[in-house]
C-alpha cells in the first residue's frame, strides 16, 4: 500500500466508522428487531422470534392504512403548493432589483427555525381563543360562528398544510433559484431574437434547463414530507383522534407510548424501504456528484 | 431576464410573500410582550402595553436556562466532533486516491437520506444498554447520525474548490502530507469550515425526534423538546410558549442573518435536507 493510500485511509476511518456505528449498524438491527415480537411492556415475554408476522399485521392494520393515506395526501398537497410557490418566488427573485437581500433575509427565516417553534406559531394563530385567524374571519364577517380547527378531522389539515408550505417554501425557492443562476443569459436573448415572448421563454427555455432543479427540489421534498412528524406531533398530535396522524407518527406512538419494539420496528422499515425508493430514484435522474457536480 | 427590474406585479407579489413569511414570526413576537389577559381576548394589534412577564417568568419559573444550557452543549459538541473527523475524512475523499472512495462517498450520501424514524427504535435499545439515556452523549452520539454524513458531504464539496496547485508546491518545497493539509489546505477551507459548521449547528438546534426519544425528564430536554412539552394549568400558556419560541430562534436567526449569503450558497450547493 502506498503512503498516500495509507494517509487516506487514516482520515476517512473515523468518520467512516461513527456512520457505521451510529447510522447503518441501527438500520440493520431495525430490520432484526422487525422480526421479533417485542413488548417492553410485557418484558416477561422475551424476545420471540416471529419471522414476517409484524409485516403480516401491518397489512391488516387499518390505523397503518389510514397513516398511510394521511402522509400521500399531506405530501402530494404541500409538495405541489411548495414547488409551484416556490418556482414564482424564485423567478421574481431571480430579476435584479433593489431589496433583494431583505426578500432573501425574510424568506431564510422560516427555513432556519425550528420545526418545533413553527408548529407553535401556527397553532397559536389558528386557535380558537387567541388566534388572530378567527378573528380576522369573524371581523370580517365571513362566518358566523369562529371554526374551531383542530376539533375538525378536515379543518385541522388546513395550519398544518400551510404551516408546512410556510416552513419549506423558502428552500424549494432557493434551490430553483440557484438552478435558474445557472441558465445562460444568451439562450434568453436568442429566444428573443427568434421572438420568443414572455410566456414563450418560460416554457421553452427556462422550464427545461431548470428540470434537474425541479428534480431534486422536488424529491428531497417528497422525501421529507413522507417523514414528517416535527410539525404533526407539536401542532394537531395526530388529532382529533387519528385524523391528521402521519406514518412516522404512528411509528413513534408505537414504539414510545405502547412500547411495542418489533411492531413498530416494522413499520420502521417500512418508512425506510418507501424513502429509499424515493432516493433511488432521485440517483438514477440525476447521478451522484456532491456539490454542484452532475446537477 | 436578469438585469432587468422586477415589473409592479412582480414587486407586490413579492412584497406578498415577504409578509406571509415574516408575519407568523412578527405576530409571535409582538404577542411576546403581551400581557396574558389581551392575549385571550384576542384580535388586537398592538398591545395597551408592553410588558416583559413572559419572558422573566420563562426563566425564573420555568428554568427555561436548563434547556438552553442543554441544547447549546449537545449542537455545540456534535458539531465540533463532526467538523473536525468529517473535515478529515472529506479532504482525503475529496483530494486523495484510495480504493473503495466511490462507495464510501455513496455510503456518505445515502446515509443523509436515512429518515430518522427508521433507526430510533435500535438506538433507543442501545442507549438504554449503555446506559446513556438522558444524558449528553445519549443525544450526541443519535446526533451523529444526520450530522456526519451532512457535513462530510458539504465539505466534500468545499474542499474540491480549493485549487490543488498549491498544494503541491508545497510538497515539493518539502512539506509531509499532513504538513501540507494542516499549513496549505486548512487556512483556505477555514470559509467552507465555517458555513458547514453553522449548518450543522442549526439542524443539531433544531432536531426533534431524537431530543423526544431518548431523554425523560427536564434536566437534559433540548429546547425544541422543552417548549413542544409546554403546559398550563387550564389552557396552553401562550405568552410563554412564544417568549420561548422567539429565545429558541434568535440564535438560528442571527446566524442566518449574519451568514445569509454563504448559508444559501452552502444549502443549495450540497442540498441534502430540507
Amino acid at each position: 500500500m502506498t503512503s498516500e493510500r495509507r494517509f487516506a485511509l487514516a482520515l476517512v476511518a473515523p468518520a467512516l466508522a461513527a456512520i457505521l456505528l451510529v447510522a447503518v449498524f441501527p438500520l440493520g438491527w431495525t430490520v432484526w428487531e422487525s422480526l421479533h415480537r417485542h413488548d417492553l411492556r410485557m418484558p416477561w415475554l422475551g424476545r420471540p422470534f416471529v419471522g414476517l408476522g409484524n409485516y403480516a399485521e401491518i397489512l391488516r392494520d387499518g390505523r397503518f392504512r389510514g397513516a398511510m393515506a394521511h402522509t400521500a395526501t399531506f405530501t402530494a398537497v404541500t409538495v405541489a403548493l411548495e414547488l409551484l410557490l416556490g418556482l414564482f418566488l424564485a423567478l421574481a427573485m431571480n430579476r435584479a432589483f433593489r431589496g433583494r437581500a431583505l426578500v432573501r433575509a425574510a424568506v431564510l427565516v422560516p427555513w432556519a427555525i425550528p420545526t418545533v417553534v413553527a408548529a407553535l406559531l401556527w397553532r397559536f394563530l389558528f386557535d380558537s381563543q387567541a388566534g388572530v385567524v378567527n378573528a380576522a374571519l369573524t371581523g370580517l364577517g365571513a362566518t358566523a360562528e369562529a371554526p374551531v380547527w383542530f376539533v375538525d378531522g378536515t379543518l385541522a389539515w388546513v395550519p398544518l398544510v400551510l404551516a408546512d408550505v410556510w416552513k419549506t417554501t423558502p428552500f424549494v425557492a432557493l434551490l430553483l433559484l440557484a438552478g435558474l443562476q445557472n441558465i445562460p443569459g444568451e439562450l434568453y436573448e436568442a429566444a428573443a431574437v427568434d421572438g420568443a415572448g414572455r410566456w414563450g421563454r418560460l416554457r421553452h427555455v427556462t422550464l427545461p434547463l431548470l428540470r434537474p432543479a425541479i428534480l431534486v427540489a422536488l424529491v428531497f421534498r417528497t422525501m421529507d414530507a413522507f417523514r414528517v412528524f416535527d410539525l404533526v406531533y407539536v401542532l394537531t398530535g395526530g388529532g382529533p383522534g387519528t385524523a391528521t396522524e402521519t406514518i412516522a407518527l404512528y411509528t413513534f406512538n408505537t414504539l414510545f407510548q405502547n412500547l411495542r419494539f418489533g411492531y413498530g420496528s416494522a413499520l420502521s422499515v417500512t418508512v425506510f424501504a418507501v424513502t429509499f425508493a424515493l432516493a433511488m430514484i432521485y440517483v438514477r435522474a440525476l447521478g451522484t456528484g456532491p456539490a454542484g457536480e452532475g446537477r | 431576464m436578469r438585469g432587468r427590474g422586477a415589473g409592479p406585479l412582480a414587486t407586490a407579489a413579492l412584497a406578498l410573500l415577504v409578509a406571509f413569511a415574516a408575519f407568523p414570526f412578527a405576530w409571535a413576537l409582538l404577542a411576546s410582550v403581551t400581557p396574558e389577559a389581551e392575549l385571550f381576548r384576542g384580535g388586537g394589534v398592538l398591545p395597551e402595553r408592553w410588558v416583559a412577564d413572559h419572558y422573566r417568568a420563562l426563566f425564573a419559573t420555568r428554568d427555561f436556562w436548563v434547556p438552553i444550557r442543554n441544547s447549546l452543549v449537545v449542537a455545540g459538541t456534535t458539531t465540533a466532533f463532526c467538523v473536525t473527523v468529517g473535515g478529515l475524512a472529506a479532504y482525503a475523499l475529496a483530494r486523495l486516491d484510495f480504493p473503495g472512495k466511490a462507495p464510501v462517498l455513496g455510503l456518505v450520501l445515502a446515509v443523509t437520506m436515512f429518515p430518522q424514524i427508521s433507526i430510533v427504535s435500535p438506538l433507543f435499545l442501545l442507549l438504554r444498554g449503555l446506559r446513556l439515556i438522558d444524558t449528553y452523549p445519549g443525544l450526541v452520539l443519535p446526533y451523529l447520525t444526520f450530522a456526519m454524513p451532512l457535513t462530510v458531504w458539504l465539505l466534500v464539496g468545499y474542499f474540491r474548490q480549493i485549487p490543488p496547485d498549491l498544494e503541491e508546491a508545497a510538497r515539493i518545497d518539502g512539506a509531509t502530507r499532513w504538513q501540507a493539509l494542516t499549513r496549505v489546505v486548512l487556512p483556505l477551507a477555514v470559509p467552507g469550515l465555517a458555513t458547514t459548521a453553522i449548518l450543522t449547528f442549526i439542524y443539531c438546534w433544531n432536531e426533534f425526534l431524537f431530543a423526544l426519544s431518548f431523554t425523560l425528564g427536564p434536566d437534559r430536554r433540548t429546547v425544541p423538546v422543552a417548549i413542544a412539552l409546554f403546559r398550563g394549568q387550564y389552557q396552553v400558556p401562550w405568552g410563554e410558549v412564544l417568549a420561548a419560541s422567539v429565545v429558541a430562534t434568535a440564535p438560528v436567526a442571527a446566524l442566518v442573518l449574519a451568514f445569509q449569503r454563504r448559508i444559501v450558497q452552502g444549502l443549495t450547493s450540497g442540498a441534502v435536507k430540507g
